[in-house]
């Protein structure tokens, strides 16, 4: 009761005007940010920092949080449409999402991908509302064992996108944890396969890889193989709008994946990436068709997107709760209280409070702007695929190259981008999926990193995965996704 | 976008009209553009540093403008052969570095190092802090240096990346009790939020960082501090230093402001003397308390002599941690 109180006070703050308007344009801002390869949220807010010294605080994080949701929003409307993902939480949704759109159902893809993250925004906002101080207790129950084990599982779900053949999906997960090996080892600070270059030494970005691997890949692989299929405008044929079976297909991977979502984005070292592999494997285990998986599945993008929105409302708990920094773009709006002269702790929600309810209760206001923003834009987006595919992919090479070199400035950087470019096209050329390669860049280090924090906390006692119930629970699920559908499968021989 | 650009000008206007109006002397000698290097990406230490130095110089009428030029990366030593060679000889930059510089050019084994540059002062500092659990059944850092010595193995340290500032105090804390630096059994996170939880979450024996990192959590009662690295107690924080519980080490993680090479003496002279202005406004003042930073101002050949000075001990720190040759 005390919380609906404080929530309603927190609408009095967030509906004044001038509130109001900071908050469209903060998902307008996100939006646009999402949608262009390469720049993420984070970077955009610490660009707009310098607000901080002329506008109001509440203002700015009412702004802030809107870029924040409103990229998340934008980023999967590139994965589906262009098979260049904006985000690295949104690499999933391009697996279907883009099967999809190809199949000329760009649009319903992209409304169950706008619905499902307005699903998924509100429930995770309601999460963040009531149950915080609850999520917030379980996430801190997480240390470098359960951690390690959660990856174990991350890993078992990669084998729903090795695509048809296990042996080269494998080959690229391997390429993708030789890639997360580069760079400076956080435990010992020595370098890794730097070869003497500095700026390899922070490792590599996903996002280079990711936009290289797809967007530079895909464009070379059109210039070197023209087919006059895939020369003329991809059509969108039937409707824009979502079938009634589409409906039924998409509801429950919505809130499937808000489930998988929240908490797991509220774990302080969980990401928004894990979320949705995770929610991309449970949605083909438990398709009924999961022979369309790989062809453009709804459920498939349906999933994926609510986990990755549901998980950015989970960063937020640690984040308001606990003063705690758990992502890039919670740890640069933390530095933002920090110029307001306002302390970031656990005791933000009493000595705050209208800055902290104004914020949550713009965050529902946020995510139903958002919406409405984007279901009338899902027409003029599918119109970008009438434009022939030779003068897109010339556009998307250079938003790239612009969007790569235009943030870092290193020339590194760029080199890199088409290494990528180029090692996408040569594994289109001989039916690699490109996939693995970025779950490998991610998970490795995460995995790397937790097992040995383990080992140094227990003295190399490897045990310990196993003497922790939560740890031993996470390694028995990842036993069953690996040996369930087997075993289903054999019974059903039998 | 134009509504909104309109709207931060609008306010902008009307905060800075009201602080402006005193200060508006003194504008003849004033460097018109300054050029700001910040070796980091936008949102950490040295940026924040970068930003506040515009904001205190402008609303002292100090200078016109200052543009800002992020190079991010491996402790600022991306950036610091591009300052060393691309901005030679402009007498109107200055790039923000400091401790974590020192310690990243000796780890990644840097080309380049920070005697290339003009050193022109260090600005701010930031003590470290030892902090427990709540539930932790250490109570002093005798307590905890004692667990250490009996069996290294059981006390995990949490803090930033290998080799960085927190690692180096654990070090030097190790050593100084007469243990074996390189048997702290140091557990690295990326950042300050992850080995917050880490300790919120009692999944290690004890923490390191900055005190604006953990601060808030000493406040709240979620963590105890043992004790800090300043060199005496602070004012409004009850935690004794290092030093007053015998152990013998005293730890600043220093900011401070370089001038490219090839400068003109002259040149050099406008620099030192425009950041000394700077020290000395009243908005520099309450920027230190807005972001909780000592005020250790040292200009000039003495900065310079203090920079070799460091090198020479964190090189020492790091040997003993196994981390340098």
């Amino acid at each position: 009761m005390e919380t609906l109180g404080q929530l309603a006070h927190g609408f009095a703050v967030a509906l004044t005007p001038l509130n109001l308007l900071w908050a469209f344009v903060g998902v307008f801002l996100g939006t646009a940010v999402g949608v262009l390869p390469g720049l993420g949220p984070a970077l955009t807010i610490a660009l707009l920092l310098p607000i901080t010294f002329s506008v109001d605080a509440t203002g700015a994080f009412i702004l802030f949080a809107g870029i924040y949701y409103g990229a998340m929003y934008g980023g999967s409307t590139t994965s589906i449409l262009l098979n260049t993902p904006g985000e690295s939480a949104t690499i999933v949704t391009a697996l279907e999402g883009n099967r999809m759109a190809r199949r000329g159902r760009a649009g319903p893809a992209l409304a169950t991908a706008a619905i499902g993250s307005f699903v998924a925004g509100t429930v995770g906002t309601l999460g963040l509302t009531f149950l915080a101080p609850l999520v917030v207790e379980f996430a801190l129950r997480f240390g470098p064992a359960e951690y390690f084990s959660l990856m174990v599982l991350a890993f078992v779900t990669v084998s729903a996108m090795l695509g048809a053949s296990a042996l080269r999906g494998l080959a690229a997960l391997l390429v993708g944890l030789f890639l997360g090996l580069i760079g400076v080892d956080l435990q010992t600070g020595q370098a890794r396969f730097t070869f003497g270059v500095p700026e390899l030494l922070d490792g590599i970005d996903v996002i280079v890889v990711a936009v290289g691997l797809f967007a530079v890949g895909e464009a070379l692989f059109l210039a070197a193989h023209p087919r006059p299929a895939e020369q003329a405008p991809l059509k969108v044929s039937g409707s824009l709008w979502m079938t009634r079976d589409d409906w039924r297909r998409s509801w429950k991977a919505w809130l499937r994946g808000s489930a998988i979502g929240f908490p797991l984005g509220s774990l302080p070292a969980g990401g928004a990436e894990v979320p949705t592999f995770i929610s991309y494997f449970v949605e083909k285990k438990l398709s009924r068709r999961p022979e369309e998986f790989g062809q453009g599945a709804i459920e498939g993008v349906a999933g994926p997107e609510a986990a990755n929105n549901a998980s950015a409302a989970g960063v937020l708990v640690p984040m308001l709760s606990l003063g705690l920094p758990t992502s890039a773009t919670a740890a640069i709006m933390l530095s933002a209280f920090q110029s307001y002269g306002i302390s970031p702790g656990p005791l933000l929600f009493q000595n705050q409070a209208d800055l902290v309810w104004g914020l949550i209760a713009s965050l529902y206001i946020g995510n139903a702007m958002l919406l409405v923003l984007n279901l009338p834009l899902i027409g003029l987006w599918v119109r970008i695929l009438s434009v022939p595919a030779p003068l897109l992919y010339a556009g998307i090479l250079v938003f790239a190259t612009i969007g790569t070199y235009g943030i870092s400035q290193s020339p590194v950087d760029l080199l890199l981008l088409y290494a990528m470019g180029g090692m996408g096209y040569l594994m289109r050329r001989f039916d690699f999926p490109t996939a693995p390669v970025i779950i490998g860049l991610i998970l490795g280090p995460l995995a790397e990193q937790e097992f040995r924090r383990a080992m140094t906390i227990s003295g190399g006692d490897l045990t310990v995965f196993l003497s922790k119930p939560l740890s031993a629970t996470l390694l028995a699920l990842a036993l069953l996704a690996l040996i369930g559908p087997m075993l289903l499968r054999l019974r059903r021989r039998a | 976008m134009l509504w909104s650009r309109r709207q931060v000008l609008a306010t902008g206007l009307l905060a800075s009209a009201s602080a402006a109006a005193p200060i508006r002397t003194g504008l003849a000698q004033a460097i018109e553009q300054l050029r700001i290097f910040v070796p980091a990406n936008p949102g950490g230490g040295w940026d924040q540093t970068g930003r506040s130095m515009e904001m205190a110089m402008k609303s002292a009428g100090l200078i016109k403008s200052a543009q800002i030029t992020n190079v991010g990366g491996a402790g600022g030593t991306v950036g610091l052969p591009q300052f060393i060679n691309q901005w030679k000889g402009q007498g109107n930059a200055l790039m923000v570095g400091g401790m974590v510089m020192v310690g990243a050019i000796i780890a990644n084994k840097a080309r380049n190092n920070l005697t290339e540059t003009t050193p022109i002062a260090r600005l701010t500092g930031e003590f470290q802090v030892v902090v427990v659990p709540a539930a932790s059944p250490f109570r002093s850092m005798a307590d905890l240096v004692a667990a250490f010595k009996a069996d290294p193995a059981k006390v995990s340290w949490a803090g930033g990346s290998a080799g960085g500032t927190d690692h180096i105090l654990a070090g030097m804390i190790a050593k100084a009790a007469g243990g074996d630096p390189r048997k702290v059994a140091y557990v690295a996170y990326s950042g300050g939020g992850p080995a917050q939880a880490a300790l919120l979450g009692n999944q290690v024996s004890c923490g390191i960082s900055g005190w604006g990192e953990f601060g808030e959590q000493v406040r709240a009662g979620k963590l105890r501090a043992l004790g800090i690295s300043a060199d005496k107690r602070q004012p409004g924080i009850d935690v004794p230093t290092l030093r007053e519980q015998g152990i013998d080490v005293e730890l600043f993680n220093w900011r401070g402001v370089f001038a490219p090479p090839g400068i003109s003496d002259a040149q050099r002279q406008s620099l030192l003397d425009l950041v000394d202005r700077m020290v000395k406004s009243p908005a520099w003042a309450e920027i230190l308390k807005r972001y909780d930073w000592t005020d250790i101002y040292l200009p000039g050949d003495r900065y310079r002599a203090y920079i070799a000075s460091e090198t020479e001990r964190i090189h020492a720190i790091l040997k003993d941690l196994g981390l340098a040759s």
